[in-house]
């Protein structure tokens, strides 16, 4: 295996669908190639980022309509 | 067998604090997918709001047999592609962005690998980097304006599994596509960003 296969595993790796002897293999590459274990590395912080970069918050206006709504909800029988 | 969700059940008996709390924390991921589908924030707002009063109308029926996060966004991801579906003769099909990305092939420019298939151009490493870049307003931005700019099939996928932190049986349910399939889209959305952070982090 080299390094143009290994970054097209990197989510199937990172999934836990690759077989046995693959995982074994990809694990191996890594312990011997600093590129790629930069790359699994920066996809794991693109991850990351990518979980906290959501960050507008509930506009007042939308927080008052809920909060109506949710009352209406609660006021049925 | 039933998880009670502490959370869950506080708004079940009407507890307004424990519902507001909840449509707080939830709203960025929710309105990243929103705008996923729909044409504007007012749009999207509306859809949040439909999809929390189809939240509440269907609390009984939810048995905890998904997370109360899949089931949400499940709901939302459904209305805002219906609405979508509705609005689409008033939006463009594709922009040109979509039809210029590739949905095959390598995810890695085929340039940085020598000869001999190994790395000739390495990602340059980010360890160096004070830990503040990583948390700065811009590299968030620049997350979120690598996301918006992938095809939907991508950006739908990406937003489901690392924004509002669903599983992948999850998303296959959701968007009724391949174990494969969604494994190969998040493969992409998730190269093609970290490509974009390369390149502003140079």
């Amino acid at each position: 295996v080299n390094c143009r296969q290994i970054v097209e595993l990197m989510t199937d790796y990172l999934e836990g669908t690759l077989s046995e002897s693959d995982r074994r293999r990809f694990e191996a590459h890594l312990t011997r190639c600093d590129g790629c274990t930069e790359y699994l590395e920066q996809l794991r912080t693109t991850m990351k980022l990518a979980a906290t970069s959501a960050d507008q918050p509930i506009p007042a206006e939308l927080e008052a309509e809920l909060t109506r709504v949710f009352r209406d909800w609660k006021g049925q029988p | 067998m039933t998880l009670v969700d502490p959370e869950l059940e506080a708004v079940r008996s009407g507890d307004e604090g424990a519902f507001e709390q909840l449509t707080r924390r939830h709203y960025p991921a929710m309105l990243r997918l929103a705008m996923a589908y729909v044409r504007d924030r007012e749009a999207a707002d509306d859809v949040i709001q439909e999809a929390w009063l189809t939240f509440l109308k269907t609390l009984d029926r939810f048995e905890g047999r998904s997370s109360l996060r899949t089931w949400l966004f499940g709901i939302l991801a459904n209305l805002a592609r219906s609405r979508r579906r509705r609005e689409s003769r008033f939006i463009p099909f594709t922009s040109l962005f979509e039809l210029g990305t590739r949905s095959r092939g390598p995810t890695v420019d085929q340039r940085r690998f020598g000869p001999d298939d190994r790395w000739q151009s390495p990602p340059p490493s980010w360890s160096s980097l004070p830990e503040q870049v990583f948390e700065s307003k811009e590299t968030l931005a620049e997350v979120r304006a690598a996301i918006d700019m992938l095809p939907r099939h991508l950006r739908e996928v990406i937003l489901l599994r690392d924004v509002a932190g669903l599983s992948g049986d999850e998303v296959v349910d959701l968007l009724a596509i391949s174990p494969s399939n969604q494994r190969v889209r998040l493969h992409r959305a998730r190269a093609a960003v970290r490509q974009r952070l390369e390149d502003f982090l140079r």
